[in-house]
């Protein structure tokens, strides 16, 4: 008879074969859609890997994609390993950017571009916090459910950015679209290869997850906020404060997901539109999800989750395969995951 | 013998994972029998009556009851055959009656009204048969524990049980209320009824029961009549070898380290007041439930007085905070070592750590130094023999005495001016009792004063030098040790201190 154990230990390897695991059954799934749809399998997925490293532009796309993916990853990890449950990255993502739009454009902030650049980031990062901060203090104060919350306040923060670019930094030369001021040239980031839309921000996104994983690993912040993820009762009888480590999470998370909109506005829009995020915040959620929260772990579900969607359009353009089929993928894929982890806590016994 | 068999185990086996609960047991129930089923945690007992009562499907073997084989893994099967079982956690309806907590469940979901006159006569009825006395009408939320424990019985009569198994019966009684059961169980024997009961409590086993079947690692090692039998030869069965708890020595305590005058806490501590001195152990007794969670809160730096004052070493004590308490040189063991005591997942070193982790020999700058973390555990594991895994593996690897070791160790490391034990040996084995108790003698010796949290006669016996009972959120005046036996105790537990002096 065969028999499920529980491992004692799951071995690295296990760890890192979990995930990959994941993503070839959801192929294999999504596989079957694109036979349905009448195109040749192998030969879409071809398509794809061409579509999303085919060409210097293919990589390129591909990669300036991964930037907030990787933030907005990172702020799911952060949050969620502390049993924060920020469902809100959408809307920080939003308040971020235009944050960082409103002090970037010529009315705002005069500074040279040395310190313009870090000032908008931290704008964006603050924006962020401070929207994460209101429902963790509704959560502390009265126990409100924080998942509603922050899930509500994305539509709250998307009305208000329509209300902003509607009005006040509405762009009187953009033909009556709604859209920001864009941000004065200074304040744009460097590019990282000539000529494409890939910038430093994704340097920085990548510096920052390894920042966290350090932080998570070796500090006494991350020693804490660890216990307190992991059984807050036990935290809390050795002197951990719970509100403290909470509050500075959420500091954390919040700000992420907001520097993740205003490194997209500064890297690659220059204005705020309702449509800057196709679901940042949102995918954030699932590439957390993938990584098992773990942050350099974030880095590859981020690049796998950007691969999928910059590949799908062009497999899509040239086999007239639905593109939505990427957001099969990755759903199934988050699926696939969920099940690949609880099954790596087992062995088999005969 | 000529009295039938009514109840048979025939070679069961389960197993979970690697773990082997049950191997091949078999054993027999009389009518009229009172068998007590003795052995300490984890040795199989709980898994044997889950599967004899079809919670669990056993790997292999037979349930035979009334000389028909019972389907596995069907309770309703085991009810109808005319088993009941009394769980140590009881299932009933706090806002519901007596009367509509037995009758609940037995009535077909189409019937038309409870039938609920009848079921008062039946109630009644075996109420006085077998002297199980409660009001009918009571809401079970107002009801003892041990009036709740007569109505769990009820129930199971009620359902026509002529088996009646009862897991660990007397865990949450006073002496008292116990030995009221064994007379209520003994009376249910003599008129019939076969009766198995759980436990790990070597004197009841000897007072109760007609028979003793001893398990230890899922095996049935011995089985003795109760007359035949003693104390000594049940431990070493029960343990699988000689295991002798240490012994407290007299010796002059020092001066007041903790004293508590007057401290409310909330409405769940009322006007507490105790002292505890250098090389002394004051032990408080009590019955789960009746404001040991937030004595030991209070004493751990995580509850504020609304009322009174407590005073660490003559002088009022700082504003409440675990660190603060630990930095005043307070070991704090808590009651619940999974929930409070240690973060399973993480590191054993990092559990050793936690509570001092900001002390700058464990991090400088916000960075905590690991290799002196570790240093630290394996300090601790050696020296108090914590066994099972090494400083870097999960503390969740280690058995529960192994886990109480390194808690008791991350404290008595520093060598506290003052321990608070609370529960300290609730669900470990004999040996790791001994261990335990051990070290808390050893740090009496040392000259710390011990404040022991327990609802363990014998434990309070073997470590206090003064005892205090904690009942319904208040504390009896202290009695030195020499003065308490278990009836004294008993009545202090249940509220009457006037009685007990």
């Amino acid at each position: 008879m065969i028999r499920f154990e529980r491992r004692t230990h799951v071995p690295f390897g296990l760890r890192l074969a979990a995930p990959i695991a994941a993503v070839l059954v959801a192929l294999a799934f999504a596989g079957i859609l694109i036979a349905i749809a009448g195109a040749p399998v192998l030969e879409a997925y071809r398509r794809m890997l061409i579509g999303a490293f085919g060409s210097r532009l293919a990589i390129t796309e591909t990669l300036t994609r991964t930037a907030p993916l990787i933030l907005t990853g990172l702020a799911a990890a952060v949050a969620f390993r502390a049993r924060l449950w920020n469902i809100g990255a959408e809307g920080q993502f939003l308040v971020g950017a235009l944050a960082a739009a409103a002090l970037g454009s010529q009315h705002g902030l005069h500074l040279p571009p040395v310190l313009l650049i870090p000032a908008l980031m931290l704008a964006g990062a603050v924006a962020g916090a401070l929207l994460l901060l209101g429902p963790l203090a509704l959560r502390l104060r009265f126990g409100v459910d924080e998942v509603v919350t922050t899930l509500l306040l994305n539509f709250v923060a998307l009305l208000f950015v329509s209300m902003m670019i509607e009005g006040a930094l509405k762009d009187p030369l953009a033909f009556g679209w709604p859209q920001s001021v864009p941000v004065v040239a200074d304040a744009m980031l460097p590019k990282l290869v000539a000529r494409t839309r890939l910038h430093v921000g994704l340097l920085v996104a990548i510096g920052l997850a390894v920042v966290i994983a350090l932080v998570q690993a070796r500090t006494v912040f991350g020693m804490e906020s660890r216990a307190a993820g992991l059984n807050p009762a036990a935290a809390r009888f050795a002197g951990v404060s719970l509100t403290g480590v909470l509050v500075k999470v959420a500091c954390i998370s919040g700000g992420l997901a907001g520097l993740a909109g205003a490194i997209e506005v500064l890297g690659v829009k220059a204005y705020v539109t309702t449509d800057l995020s196709p679901g940042f915040g949102y995918t954030g959620i699932v590439v957390a999800m993938l990584a098992a929260l773990n942050p350099i772990g974030v880095v590859f579900a981020a690049l796998f989750v950007a691969t999928m969607f910059v590949g799908a359009d062009s497999m899509s353009r040239a086999l007239g395969v639905p593109s939505f089929i990427a957001d099969v993928i990755v759903a199934m894929s988050l699926l696939a995951m969920l099940v690949a982890l609880s099954l790596a806590n087992y062995r088999i016994r005969r | 013998m000529n009295v039938p068999v009514v109840l048979r185990l025939e070679g069961i086996t389960k197993r979970f994972g690697a773990l082997t609960a049950n191997d091949d047991i078999t054993l027999e129930l009389r009518q009229g029998e009172l068998l007590a089923l003795l052995g300490e945690n984890g040795a199989g007992k709980t898994t044997l009556m889950n599967i004899l009562f079809g919670h669990y499907t056993a790997d292999a073997g037979r349930v035979i009851a009334f000389s028909r084989e019972l389907p596995p893994g069907k309770p309703r099967a085991a009810i109808e055959a005319g088993i009941g079982m009394v769980h140590q956690h009881f299932a009933l309806a706090a806002n519901l009656t007596v009367l509509e907590n037995v009758i609940a469940g037995t009535r077909p979901l189409g019937a038309l009204g409870l039938g609920s006159a009848a079921a008062r006569t039946r109630l009644a009825a075996l109420s006085a048969k077998f002297g199980l006395a409660v009001h009918p009408d009571a809401r079970v939320g107002d009801l003892s524990v041990g009036e709740r424990q007569r109505v769990e019985i009820l129930k199971s009569l009620y359902r026509d049980a002529k088996v009646l198994i009862l897991d660990e019966p007397t865990a949450v009684l006073t002496h008292q209320e116990a030995e009221q059961l064994y007379r209520t169980l003994r009376g249910m024997a003599e008129l019939g009824l076969s009766i198995i009961f759980i436990s790990h409590k070597l004197h009841e086993v000897l007072a109760a029961a007609d028979r003793v079947t001893v398990l230890r690692g899922g095996k049935v090692v011995a089985e003795r009549r109760a007359s035949e039998t003693t104390k000594d030869e049940l431990a070493e069965l029960m343990v699988g070898r000689r295991v002798a708890r240490p012994h407290r020595e007299s010796q002059a305590p020092g001066a007041i380290a903790l004293r508590a005058s007057g401290i409310d806490v909330g409405t769940t501590l009322k006007a507490i007041d105790f002292e505890v001195r250098a090389g002394e152990t004051l032990g408080i007794i009590g019955v789960s439930g009746n404001g040991q969670h937030t004595l030991v809160r209070l004493v751990s730096g995580l509850e504020r007085p609304t009322a009174g004052q407590l005073e660490l070493y003559g002088a009022p004590a700082p504003r409440p905070s675990p660190r603060g308490f630990v930095a005043a040189g307070i070991g704090r063991i808590p009651e619940d070592r999974h929930a409070d005591g240690a973060v399973g997942e993480m590191a054993v070193w990092e559990n050793a750590v936690l509570e001092r982790v900001r002390e700058p020999r464990f991090s400088a700058g916000g960075l905590v130094r690991r290799a002196a973390g570790r240093a630290f555990a394996r300090e601790i594991i050696e020296r108090f023999d914590v066994r099972g895994g090494s400083e870097d593996s999960p503390i969740r690897l280690l058995s529960g005495g192994n886990m109480q070791k390194l808690i008791l160790g991350r404290n008595l490391a520093e060598s506290p001016r003052i321990l608070i034990a609370a529960q300290p040996t609730r669900g470990l084995d004999e040996g790791a009792v001994a261990a335990v108790h051990g070290e808390i003698l050893a740090a009496r010796r040392a000259g710390t004063a011990v404040l022991l949290i327990s609802e363990d006669l014998d434990e309070i016996l073997a470590l206090a030098d003064r005892v205090q009972a904690i009942v319904k959120g208040r504390l009896s005046p202290a009695i030195p040790v020499e003065q308490a036996d278990p009836r004294r105790l008993g009545l202090m537990m249940a509220g009457s201190w006037e009685d007990a002096a």
